[in-house]
């Protein structure tokens, strides 16, 4: 095989094409690091990475291709994927895209690294992300904006934008995300790329750097549903490190993709479908339903109505969580230490003041007047009744349907600056992912074509636990359709 | 919720947060608008509506109290900022 084609292999064909010979870890490794080097790095790359780790990878690889070569390879020995620059790798920068981590360089791994790492898969590097995981367009990043590859002046989408800007383009066949309220879903569908968001608990969020801690989910972002599937089954783990992990059996997500869809009821919110949604948008969700009804589903329209609550409640349990979550970044112990302090609360002030952005900024205060005497019960309690609300919604709609679906965003991807002036204007690009978090159910964003040449996605929502569902109704709407296959111009 | 520069400095204040005095009246313009989106809730009643704190209702595990991790005090003190003999160096505290 030429080596030109290897970036445009998915997951599962290298993972394949290392078991039968067809080339080596250390080849394909070393194709996909010059191919970042190319394109990732300087003014004009896409700056999808923050952290390219070639060294340590092209070893990785080595010793992947030996332990294949004794005969203890595993699916995942010797491919190579990224991780987002928000989990922890033992003695590997990471900055969770903040000044305040920009020199921190952790003492462990976190489990979802771990996990890659003992199956001997090949992480090339650390992808790029907003400030703390907090945005919708990656241009929070400390280390600069990340380029969307279909059109270098628009967005690749937030938090996870670096990992789905490197898969995208064809610089990684899969990467790691996290999502707290859409931030794998909505950079997922804004690149053209399969992202899962799975349900809270199903993988460990030990190591993985804390935004919100009760909404804060990893995931995986592919080209493909059956690529999303070979990720979570390495991804998802019980961990006891976590208190928050669930003691669930993890079933092989690639087994159950070519199960029939016949007699699936698919419920359709009209609340994602509102008078004001835009018309391209509608029209692209109902050919992908369409396409869901010719494999055997049938659709019904159900209501979800506490689903505008959703960002209201989102902002303050959000917050609220963040401002507790990041009052450990002190400049005493790691991160960020301002020069001179001349007493211990202008350490804190001025290390805090000068390492975080201003996003960030904004979100630890909202937090932290939200969790001030006297504000507590109106703010923080009010938003966690309402969040039990909106997760009543659904449990009340999954008595009937078995997957909810809707646009992952109102629109495709805006242009680099156009809502970075107004916070509020921003944190509405996820009108249509939060409330899965706030409930703790899984969702996913699925390629559905294009507007005006930037991809939409999909968005299914699935019930607890129901990942394999998800990705075999996904993988049966990838094999009547070819939205997936479409790649930025030139890659 | 209109805050005025008093509020945001106390709420900057009190999240150990150094703002500089000409960022006030930005910081005060956009937490105020967030404010103004978050009481959308209010909208809707909740006085018999539990809070919900864990989306599976989950509550905490116990495990046997035994050592798990072993100490590696250097290699967790290599990030610090200031360090010495073993201890994390701050400006002094008590006079």
């Amino acid at each position: 095989m030429s080596q030109t084609a290897f970036h445009n292999l998915t997951l599962t064909e290298i993972s394949k094409g290392l078991e039968a010979g067809d080339f080596t870890s250390v080849e394909i490794t070393q194709h996909f690091l010059d191919r970042i080097q190319s394109l990732d790095t300087g003014d004009n790359g896409y700056n999808s990475f923050i952290t390219i780790s070639a060294e340590q990878a092209l070893a990785d690889a080595k010793a992947a291709d030996e332990r294949r070569a004794a005969g203890n390879a595993t699916q995942w020995t010797g491919v190579p994927f990224a991780h987002k620059d928000i989990f922890c790798t033992d003695g590997v920068l990471t900055t969770c895209g903040s000044k305040m981590l920009g020199n921190f360089i952790p003492p462990y791994d976190a489990t979802v690294v771990e996990n890659f790492k003992a199956q001997g898969a090949v992480c090339l590097g650390k992808t790029n992300m907003d400030e703390f995981a907090m945005g919708s367009s990656n241009e929070s990043s400390f280390f600069g904006a990340v380029k969307n590859p279909w059109n270098l002046e628009t967005i690749p989408g937030g938090s996870s934008g670096g990992s789905a800007a490197a898969v995208a383009a064809r610089l990684v066949p899969a990467a790691t995300g996290t999502d707290t309220g859409g931030s794998i879903r909505q950079p997922a569908a804004l690149c053209g790329l399969t992202g899962l968001k799975p349900t809270y608990g199903r993988c460990s969020r030990w190591g993985m750097i804390a935004y919100a801690s009760s909404l804060d989910q990893a995931g995986p972002m592919a080209r493909n549903a059956e690529d999303a599937a070979m990720m979570l089954n390495v991804m998802a783990s019980f961990d006891t490190k976590d208190s928050t992990s669930v003691d669930q059996p993890v079933p092989d997500y690639t087994t159950t993709l070519n199960e029939s869809l016949a007699g699936k009821v698919i419920g359709l919110p009209k609340e994602f479908f509102p008078e004001s949604l835009d018309g391209e948008m509608a029209a692209k969700m109902r050919e992908a339903i369409a396409e869901f009804e010719k494999l055997g589903c049938t659709v019904k329209e159900i209501s979800l109505p506490s689903t505008q609550l959703a960002i209201p409640a989102y902002y303050v349990v959000a917050p609220a969580e963040c401002s507790a979550n990041l009052s450990r970044m002190d400049g005493v112990r790691f991160g960020h230490r301002c020069e001179d302090p001349k007493d211990v609360e202008d350490l804190y002030k001025r290390s805090r003041g000068e390492g975080f952005g201003d996003e960030v900024k904004r979100r630890i205060m909202i937090g932290t007047y939200a969790l001030s005497t006297g504000f507590y019960d109106a703010y923080y309690v009010k938003a966690q009744k309402i969040r039990r609300l909106i997760k009543d919604d659904f449990v009340k709609a999954f008595e009937e349907v078995d997957m909810i679906m809707g646009p992952v965003t109102p629109s495709p991807a805006f242009k680099m600056g156009e809502k970075s002036g107004d916070p509020v204007e921003m944190y509405m690009e996820d009108i249509f992912t939060i409330a899965i978090n706030l409930a703790g159910l899984p969702g996913m964003s699925v390629p559905a074509g294009q507007i005006k040449g930037l991809p939409v996605g999909l968005q299914m929502i699935g019930n607890y636990w129901s990942e394999a569902l998800m990705l075999n109704m996904a993988h049966q709407f990838q094999q009547v359709t070819d939205h997936h296959l479409a790649a930025p111009q030139g890659i | 919720m209109a805050l005025d520069r008093s509020d945001v400095q106390n709420i900057a204040d009190l999240a150990r947060l150094a703002i500089s005095d000409e960022n006030l009246d930005k910081y005060r313009t956009e937490l105020s608008s967030i404010l103004d989106l978050v009481e959308q809730m209010n909208a809707v009643n909740t006085d018999d509506v539990q809070p919900l704190a864990h989306p599976l209702d989950a509550v905490q595990r116990l495990r046997a109290d035994v050592v798990t991790e072993e100490n590696q005090r250097e290699k967790y003190m290599d990030n610090a900022p200031a360090k010495e003999a073993g201890l994390f160096l701050v400006p002094k505290v008590v006079e």
